[in-house]
């Protein structure tokens, strides 16, 4: 796995407005503190996060997880998304790095989210080191099975794995984000849009006699 | 487009704003030959060069997931907005966020109308006269008959798909040939229209400012401009630029290839191509000034480039800033002649601010399981939906609220991005592994959201006035918002609620929401459904609007609003067709009143 954070190929160098600008959480949602970006009329371009390129995308933020937790992580997502004969894992469509690039994210919801993943590695971890005096990396499939099943629904999870609980349901939903986001993940479910098309033709008959719609 | 920086001239009209109303506004008077300045204080912006149209989530960050600063998404056509401006606060008198308003705006050429839904529902004729019909809301100072000629201009300018002929209460047929052929439907849609239909909910198909087929450059320009060699000109050419919908792509990053409605490509094109229009942007209005005669004679902005103040001239002064934004300029245009803001003698700038009554409910549907892989982008917005139904159960007195609301149905095999599957746990007992890829398969594509929108009753208790304590980053005074709903509107939702649900199960599903029984838990913040509208009510008494029927100030003669702020009461339609409609119909007084020499 290679310590690549973003999907982004384009990635330009980014003229911040001034060190304020650069330092993220001035960009966040108070907008008595919100940094005031203008654009300027002359050759250099100054990054606005509520003005960006949308052609070439960048992320304005850098990342914070270590290269250990990321591959801690890379285990937890292909336990939750493996390989199988439709499809390749997520640590290799590059699940953690979305979610190193989620957690390092200036905003309200990723802070809270980078406390929750760092927390919950750490957690897992320790959990591992409980019952098999091992970091769950070095367990074996069914070792890891038996404390994901504990934590695989916060719902169902007892008083003592409840933050687990918590800390599975997220890495789940990110990647799964990650995952389904991909070409290999949309052919996966079957997403065939996003090209354009001469007519809009609507269900075809096999569709429609599936749904009783038409005998 | 053309960008100035500063001007002396003495133009005949300036509007402010660059939006629906103030593009409807500038395309029609500069047809008619007037000389018109349009201030917008957003940049520019030009959707065919900057729309991202086939990029991929994966290719933004987040996946293209909303933040405070993308709300909508990376790729969303917001430019500087959202739920906050950066450095343009506005403040609430009360801490419950029940009784606050969320206030969306958008700093661009073209404002909102760049990444709207593009729903443009014709109000009906019980909604322009809501108090005579029940006793609640203000009747409006036109009746149908009066807009009706300018919903069929408005629909053959913009080009709107649906279809008529339906003859349902309350919710106006388009006279043939004006509407642009409906899509046909999804499945999930037409699912849901059986089990509608079951239930006695008409389900047709919806109405949305996009082309499904290229416009007749021919006959239309000719039909909206009879006696207008250049107004035909400067349309057909706009609307042989504008290609059909190709049935992919989501309208809310806009349309690169001008199929769905933007004021970017359908208004200020042509109105800059009749020679009659200066833009300036990056210009945000601080006020309207009035002369020793009591009249407008032009406004002064914030030039935010070099935040510097500038004053421009007008004969006459188009506000359509945005409802409540126009209501700030107002308040804050304050002279001896008018202490309280400009037009203000009835004391009612600001006041009735509505938005629409708003409430949803998920299902997930087993008949749509194990379908084979089908492209259901579409339109990017609903094919069906359904208007409101319950006209006579209401006047039987056996509903518990007053007006109604129209249904807008999401779902089907959208395409996957940020938060896909996001809390499926609760589908598959917490499956991870092999078992969570098969229910990704299993499951994707039979969500169903159904969305209520509904009539807001104009309050005493929701309104916006000038905070006296502050100031945004450009010196202007900011708006503090005051709002309340009333027992009809909460009601309404949990009536949207027990409907939504009912419908699912009839569809066979299974409801994945919180079904409310207590509509006030369910409503939508005030302002969040996004169709801000009021503030400068018209009305037939001066005493008890701020406008007559022509959206001209009683006070200043000269002085036109031509966004949602005219409206005296919210219709369960989606409010921009009706914008356009009034201001093309604002359009054509004040060109008669320059005409005659009464400006
Ligand atoms: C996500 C979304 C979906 C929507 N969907 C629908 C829908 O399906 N159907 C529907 O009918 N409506 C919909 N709406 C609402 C619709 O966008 C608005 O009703 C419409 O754009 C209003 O037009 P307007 O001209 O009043 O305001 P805007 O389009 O917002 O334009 C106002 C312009 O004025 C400028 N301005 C503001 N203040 C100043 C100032 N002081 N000086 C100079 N310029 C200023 C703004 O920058 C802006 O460009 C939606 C809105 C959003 C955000
Ligand atoms: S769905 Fe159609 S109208 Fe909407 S952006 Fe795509 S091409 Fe344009």
């Amino acid at each position: 796995m290679s310590n690549s954070t973003t999907n982004l190929h384009r990635r330009q160098t980014l003229k911040l407005l001034g060190a304020a600008a650069a330092s993220a959480p001035l960009l966040g949602f108070s907008a008595s503190s919100a940094a005031v970006q203008a654009k300027t009329k002359g050759a250099e371009v100054i990054f606005s996060p509520t003005d960006p390129d949308l052609l070439n995308p960048v992320v304005h933020w850098s990342m914070k997880l270590t290269q250990q937790e990321l591959e801690e992580l890379a285990v937890l997502v292909d336990v939750i998304i493996p390989a199988d004969d439709q499809s390749p894992a997520a640590s290799s469509l590059g699940a953690p790095g979305f979610i190193n690039e989620w957690v390092s994210a200036p905003y309200p919801q990723q802070e809270r989210d980078l406390v929750l993943v760092r927390g919950g590695i750490v957690w897992l971890n320790a959990e591992a080191r409980k019952r098999f005096n091992q970091s769950f990396r070095q367990l074996n499939a069914m070792q890891r099975e038996q404390i994901c099943d504990d934590i695989c629904l916060e719902s169902r999870a007892k008083p003592e794995h409840r933050y687990g609980a918590r800390f599975f349901a997220k890495v789940r939903d990110l990647a799964a984000t990650a995952f389904y986001t991909t070409t290999e993940g949309m052919a996966d479910i079957g997403y065939i849009g996003n090209r354009p098309m001469q007519t809009f033709e609507g269900p075809s008959d096999e569709v429609l006699r599936m749904l009783k719609l038409k005998s | 487009m053309s960008v100035m920086q500063a001007d002396t001239q003495e133009y005949d009209v300036i509007i402010v704003g660059s939006g629906a109303g103030g593009g409807m506004s500038a395309y029609v008077l500069t047809i008619a030959g007037l000389k018109v300045l349009m201030l917008e204080a957003g940049r520019d912006y030009d959707p065919v060069k900057e729309t991202p149209m086939f990029n991929w989530p994966k290719d933004a960050p987040l996946r293209d997931a909303g933040t405070p600063d993308r709300p909508f998404g990376f790729y969303n056509a917001t430019v500087d907005g959202g739920w906050q401006v950066p450095g343009e606060p506005y403040s609430q008198a009360s801490s419950d966020p029940k009784q606050q308003f969320s206030w969306w705006r958008a700093r661009m050429m073209g404002g909102r109308t760049n990444h709207w839904g593009r729903i443009s529902l014709r109000n009906g004729p019980y909604d322009f006269k809501p108090y005579s019909r029940d006793g609640l809301g203000f009747d409006w100072p036109v009746s149908y008959e009066d807009i009706a000629p300018y919903y069929d201009k408005t629909e053959m300018l913009v080009g709107v798909y649906g279809e008529t002929g339906h003859n349902l209460e309350n919710t106006p047929d388009s006279p043939a040939g004006i509407l642009q052929p409906p899509p046909k439907p999804r499945a999930y849609e037409l699912l849901a229209k059986k089990a509608c239909n079951e239930m006695d909910i008409p389900v047709i198909p919806g109405h949305l400012a996009i082309l499904t087929k290229r416009q007749d450059h021919k006959v239309l320009p000719k039909k909206l401009f009879p006696n207008n060699p250049l107004g035909q000109k400067v349309t057909a050419d706009s609307m042989q630029a504008r290609a059909a919908c190709f049935w992919a792509t989501h309208c809310g990053r806009g349309c690169s290839i001008k199929a769905a409605f933007q004021s970017t490509t359908v208004l200020i094109p042509p109105a800059l191509a009749t020679g009659n229009l200066n833009i300036i942007s990056n210009a945000m209005v601080r006020e309207v000034t009035l002369n020793a005669a009591g009249k407008a004679d032009g406004v002064i902005y914030i030039d935010k480039t070099s935040r510097q103040e500038r004053k421009v001239k007008g004969r006459a002064v188009v506000v359509a800033a945005s409802a409540a934004e126009t209501s700030r300029i107002f308040l804050n245009s304050r002279s001896s002649l008018f202490p309280d803001g400009i037009a203000n003698s009835s004391g009612l700038v600001g006041k009735y601010l509505m938005d629409s009554v708003g409430g949803g409910v998920t299902g997930q549907i087993p008949a749509l399981e194990g379908l084979p892989p089908m492209n259901e982008d579409g339109s990017s917005g609903h094919h069906l939906y359904q208007p409101w139904w319950l006209y006579k159960e209401q006047k039987a007195g056996k509903l518990n609220f007053a007006k109604g609301y129209h249904i807008e149905m999401s779902g089907g095999r959208t395409m996957p991005g940020a938060g896909v599957f996001g809390g499926l746990e609760s589908f598959t007992d917490g499956a991870y592994g092999k078992d969570y890829k098969d229910a990704c398969r299993r499951y994707y594509g039979t969500f169903v959201h159904f969305a209520g929108r509904g009539s807001m009753i104009p309050n005493e208790d929701s309104f916006c006035e000038i905070d006296s304590d502050r100031v945004d980053q450009w010196g202007i005074p900011i708006l503090k918002f005051h709002w309340k709903w009333s027992d009809h509107e909460t009601n309404m939702v949990a009536h949207m609620h027990k409907t939504f649900a009912e419908i699912i199960e009839q569809m066979g599903g299974k409801v994945t929401s919180t079904i409310h029984s207590d509509g006030s838990k369910a409503i939508s913040n005030g302002g969040s459904i996004i169709h801000e509208i009021g503030g400068t009510i018209m009305g037939a008494d001066r005493g008890k609007s701020v406008l007559n029927q022509y959206c001209q100030s009683w006070d200043v003669p000269n002085l036109f609003v031509t966004d949602g702020a005219p409206f005296p009461s919210k219709a369960d339609k989606n409010p921009t067709l009706t914008i356009m409609a009034l201001a093309w119909r604002t359009s054509d007084y004040i060109v008669e009143q320059f005409k005659q020499r009464a400006i």
